[in-house]
């Protein structure tokens, strides 16, 4: 899928984990690792055994199986291996223990940021006021707690690279927070399964230094003035999350294509045709069940109050680039 | 004293279909059992083959969204209810529980046919929901999702809710034809471990199914009357519904893996020819598991919105519950010193069970361990945690355990060379398909998506070959078992050389099990005085 | 006095040992079953305990629009029809087999009277919009009653569902027992279905003040 918000690689990164960007990691990181080549260690020994009894006492010709009585018992060997692996389960539990707890905690002076889910896309308001879609700005080494609730169905807030997932429900309030230790653009996933567009629910942690997340505030977080139409409305393409439902290589997915839709005509489930200009576009995204294109279902969101005039007439600048 | 005809055994006994639709014989209603818990698997993996086809690369290959979230469900829904959890029990469980404790028949016929028939009934409604609408809520039926998506999610639950019946009125029959259908002789400790195994399964059948058929009952009336239970927005708790699912959801898993723990300790001691190292921790560790598995449904919702002081209790407790399983696994390879090992196909599942279960338990360590559970959860190495353990182990058992009592059921030999190039390609292909998804999920591959980020597509290609394998394998295996069934040469009474009751019986049996009701005085697995 | 002259002998089925064998083991069976019922309705009871510690007040307030008399009067139809089965397990032991199939005819009549009961209950809950959830078109004494309702409907019908399951069961036996099949050396069938029909009466016993008399 085409996602012009570059987040940084999961799969690169040292390791069995995408690079550690967190506080929490050296915890989670370490624990895996120390279970990882516990059991290693303990699942090479069992196949060496394994096979050296199957290999030892193979029935083949020649072979007599020892005499004597079965050994059914053996107190010390018993001990050897139920108290040893409950002493590890019981110090891997307190391990994982200690870094569920401190991800419990939110710390006081944490940066609040209000997280609102819905099918599919991820509202964020901070506390003075500044609304984003999908791509949640925030400032390095400070603790950032987000309050979140989801609109319709259950859905979960994961970022890899943070260590960090909690479940978001309908009609209540879940909390999650996390310190990044370094900026970079982070991969925001939808985890819990939430319907048809559960796989694009997608977005990004931009990871500013406090000076420019400081400028961020202040600006509104509004998407750069000074660029030409066309390219706001690219930018709000990918960053307010046109991207998950929208193609524009003409491929049709939860929503239809933007490729090449300029000018023709749209035709409508229930009836009803219309040409794609200015006034189309906004009605879809102000009130996208108006007019639902055949062949696809009602599940657009309205944009209503999330979009400013000028990011609607850059999305309508860029679909008319798209031929 | 029996009387029966030279050559007459329970399948030439009487003929016609309807003398098998109407059989009161355990061991036709195993076989039924065991055709359809194939086909459902058949049916379940066909599923799997599609959705895994469909994940080839990022984009559209087949299916929409809404398609491949169905597949998704049908796939586990049909895996879990269909076949999984009848699996061992209801098919070789049903067959051979008689056979081992020296019985005519279990305790209740006729409330085992009706198991057989509601299981059928079941099954018609879950396939209704396929060509209705299928639901495409996951085998999870998470609310408020469920409550709302319009697909044929009631059909589905029903059809849940009425295998829960034949799996609750299996596990009343099992109970009771333990307690009270033994043997003279035969002890509580002198029944095989099989016996034990069948015996904890039908606790956990017992005692958790019904609180799956509640939910899905509340679940249904929720979407009929919107009841509100669960709904948060008329004031129910969408959490409340987790915990209810997963009081059942969580012992069925071992439901799903303590048959085939039985069926390792008996293959183990076959084909060691040897007494199985610590009968009674191996009892005791079946019971330990059920009662434990009631305890720690919570390390399914750490990261759900339960409370942590919740989620801490529950993960402590996951930690005690693999304690009992390791110590069968030591206890069995601890079996296999100083024996006399014949390496026949069902030894070659035993080994694949060993393999493949130790890896899923070792990963199962990592998800029940609090804050790396909140990184794993719902991604995809939690698909394949549960993959190793219920395919790599009880399927693999469950295979083997058909391998050993094949000749046995149907008085026929199967090819052993076909027998091992199937195994090898069930190997490979299932590592394939499965190991890759523990890296696809530590880099943070979230599971139940349709498309996915560019940079997973090689590991997810990988995965999908891995399938390809597998089924050649499975193919493989349908095709040498039905030419026994056909060509196949005729079976001794014991070609193994086991010791249980079963083997002391002709290949296959009378309708009657026994000419002689058996006496037992001896312990099972008594190999040390056998002189062969 | 035994009035059981020409009664059918039972014949034990070919996998027990003998009579004894057969009635142990249907004992079992059912206990087994009756543990499993347990857990059905106590995951609604749980279900039930979740919802009244969300909302306390609401259930107070609710349970006052339900009819306690009848409730009261239901329980003691049902504690009535259990003595009563008893009695006609008791007089198919003695090979009383007329008075068997009076007692089962008493436990019957309680039973139909305890459905024609609830059935008053529900209707008077029906005419004032009482309904579960989203058909709930009743004054709202609080917000959230119609959960109190969701669960009250829920829980009081899967019982009366149970107690026309029990129905049926008892004229199965009444039949069979007219035709001569219960005497002294077998009447398991009257035992498993006393047993079923005890639970039934035991879970109202608990849903009776849980609904009724709260607070």
């Amino acid at each position: 899928m085409d996602n012009k918000i570059v987040n940084e690689s999961l799969i690169a990164g040292k390791g069995w984990f995408p690079s550690d960007v967190s506080t929490f990691g050296q915890n989670v990181d370490g624990l895996y690792n120390f279970i990882l080549w516990g059991s290693v260690i303990l699942f090479i020994g069992i196949i060496v055994v394994t096979t050296l009894f199957v290999i030892k006492y193979r029935k083949r010709p020649g072979y007599v199986q020892p005499a004597g009585k079965h050994i059914t018992h053996h107190l010390g060997l018993e001990l050897a291996w139920t108290v040893p692996p409950l002493i590890l389960a019981l110090f891997i539990f307190y391990w994982g223990f200690t870094g569920f707890l401190d991800m419990s905690v939110s710390p006081k002076q944490g940066e609040e940021v209000r997280v609102v889910a819905k099918k599919w896309m991820w509202q964020f308001e901070y506390k003075n006021g500044n609304k984003a879609l999908s791509e949640l700005v925030v400032p390095v080494n400070t603790p950032i707690v987000l309050v979140m609730n989801a609109e319709d169905v259950l859905h979960s807030f994961y970022v890899p690279n943070l260590r960090i997932k909690r479940d978001v429900i309908p009609n209540r309030y879940t909390k999650v927070w996390f310190e990044a230790t370094r900026t970079g653009n982070f991969q925001i996933f939808c985890t819990e399964y939430c319907g048809d567009g559960h796989s694009e629910m997608q977005g990004t942690v931009r990871v500013v230094s406090q000076a420019e997340y400081k400028k961020w505030l202040a600006d509104g977080g509004a998407v750069d003035e000074s660029l030409p139409l066309d390219k706001v409305g690219e930018k709000v393409y990918t960053a307010k999350g046109c991207v998950a439902c929208h193609s524009v290589d003409g491929s049709p997915k939860v929503g239809p294509s933007w490729k090449g839709i300029w000018g023709t005509t749209h035709q409508f489930v229930g009836g009803g045709s219309a040409a794609v200009d200015e006034n189309y576009v906004k009605e879809s995204i102000y009130d996208p069940h108006a007019k639902v294109v055949q062949g696809f279902q009602p599940v657009m969101p309205s944009y209503k109050g999330l979009l400013n005039d000028r990011e609607i007439d850059g999305v309508i600048a860029y679909i008319k680039t798209l031929k | 004293m029996s009387q029966v005809a030279v050559g007459t055994n329970y399948i030439n006994a009487t003929k016609g279909l309807k003398s098998w639709l109407t059989t009161l014989d355990h061991k036709r209603i195993g076989i039924m059992y065991l055709l359809f818990i194939a086909i459902s698997f058949a049916l379940g993996g066909f599923f799997a083959l599609a959705l895994r086809l469909e994940l080839l690369n990022p984009g559209k290959l087949l299916f929409s969204a809404k398609q491949y979230n169905q597949l998704f469900t049908l796939h586990g829904a049909i895996m879990v209810f269909l076949f999984i959890v009848p699996s061992i029990p209801a098919s070789i469980g049903n067959f051979l529980l008689p056979l081992q404790i020296g019985a005519k028949d279990v305790a209740f016929p006729k409330l085992n046919l009706s198991s057989f028939y509601l299981y059928l009934f079941g099954a018609i409604f879950c396939v209704y929901s396929m060509v209705a609408g299928a639901a495409d809520t996951g085998w999870t039926f998470y609310t408020p999702y469920s409550t709302t998506t319009d697909t044929s999610v009631i059909s589905m639950t029903l059809g849940a809710f009425i295998l829960g019946f034949s799996s609750i009125f299996t596990g009343i029959n099992f109970i009771v034809t333990i307690h009270k259908m033994r043997a003279p002789g035969m002890s509580w400790f002198r029944m095989p471990l099989m016996v034990w195994a069948l015996y904890a399964t039908a606790i956990i059948q017992v005692l958790a199914t019904p609180v799956l058929g509640i939910t899905l009952l509340l679940l249904v009336i929720e979407r009929v009357a919107g009841i509100g239970i669960f709904d948060p927005a008329l004031g129910g708790d969408p959490i409340l519904f987790q915990h209810f699912f997963w009081f059942y959801s969580h012992p069925a898993v071992y439901i799903m893996i303590l048959p085939a723990m039985g069926v390792m300790s008996e293959l183990v001691t076959t084909f060691s020819k040897k007494n199985i190292f610590g009968y009674k921790m191996i009892a005791y560790s079946s019971l330990a598991i059920a009662i434990i598995s009631f305890l720690v449904w919570g390390h399914h919702l750490f990261v759900s919105g339960q409370s942590d002081y919740a989620a801490m209790i529950f993960s402590l407790l996951t930690y005690l519950v693999a304690i009992p399983s390791a110590v069968k696994v030591f206890n069995w390879i601890a079996t296999m010193y100083k024996g006399e090992i014949d390496i026949k196909a069902p030894f070659l599942y035993f080994l694949a069970f060993l393999f493949l279960f130790c890896i899923g338990g070792f990963t199962g360590i990592m998800l029940g361990s609090l804050s790396l559970d909140v990184y794993l959860h719902d991604t995809y190495f939690v698909v394949a945690h549960f993959h190793y353990v219920m395919m790599g182990g009880t399927v693999m058992a469950f295979l083997g355990g058909l391998h050993y009592w094949w000749p046995k059921m149907f008085g026929k030999m199967y090819s052993e060379g076909a027998a091992f190039v199937a195994w090898l390609f069930i190997m490979v292909g299932f590592n394939m398909v499965f190991f890759t998804q523990y890296l696809l999920g530590t880099k943070g591959m979230p599971r139940r998506y349709y498309s996915y980020l560019d940079q997973f597509q090689p590991l997810h290609a990988f995965s999908t070959s891995g399938t390809w394998v597998l089924t050649i394998g499975f193919l493989i295996m349908a095709f040498y078992l039905v030419e026994s069934l056909l060509n196949g040469k005729q079976a001794p009474d014991n070609p193994w050389g086991g010791l249980t009751l079963e083997w002391k019986t002709q290949s296959p049996p009378i309708t009657e099990n026994f000419l002689d009701t058996p006496i037992v005085d001896s312990d099972p697995y008594e190999y040390d005085k056998v002189k062969v | 006095m035994s009035d059981v002259k020409n009664h059918k002998v039972h014949s034990v089925a070919h996998h027990f040992a003998n009579a004894g064998h057969e009635f142990e083991s249907a004992k079992l069976g059912m206990w087994v079953f009756l543990v499993t019922e347990v857990l059905f309705f106590g995951a609604l009871f749980v279900a039930y305990a979740f919802l009244r510690w969300a909302y306390p007040e609401m259930f107070v307030e609710a349970h006052h629009l339900l009819d306690w008399r009848m409730g009261g009067l239901n329980t003691l139809i049902l504690i009535t029809s259990s003595f009563t089965m008893v009695m006609a397990v008791r007089s198919a032991q003695v090979n009383q087999r007329k008075q068997t199939s009076a007692y089962l005819l008493a436990t019957l009549v309680c039973a139909f009277g305890f459905l024609i009961v609830k059935y008053l209950e529900y209707s008077a809950k029906f005419h004032h919009g009482y309904l579960p959830a989203k058909f709930f078109t009743g004054q709202a004494v609080s917000e959230h009653i119609h959960l109190f309702f969701g669960i009250y409907f829920m829980m009081t019908g899967l019982h009366g569902v149970h107690v026309l399951v029990g129905i049926g069961l008892i004229v199965w036996l009444l039949i069979r027992n007219q035709k001569g099949d219960f005497y002294s050396d077998f009447f398991t069938p009257l035992e498993m279905v006393g047993l079923y029909w005890h639970f039934v009466d035991l879970v109202w016993i608990f849903l009776f003040p849980l609904f009724y008399l709260v607070g």
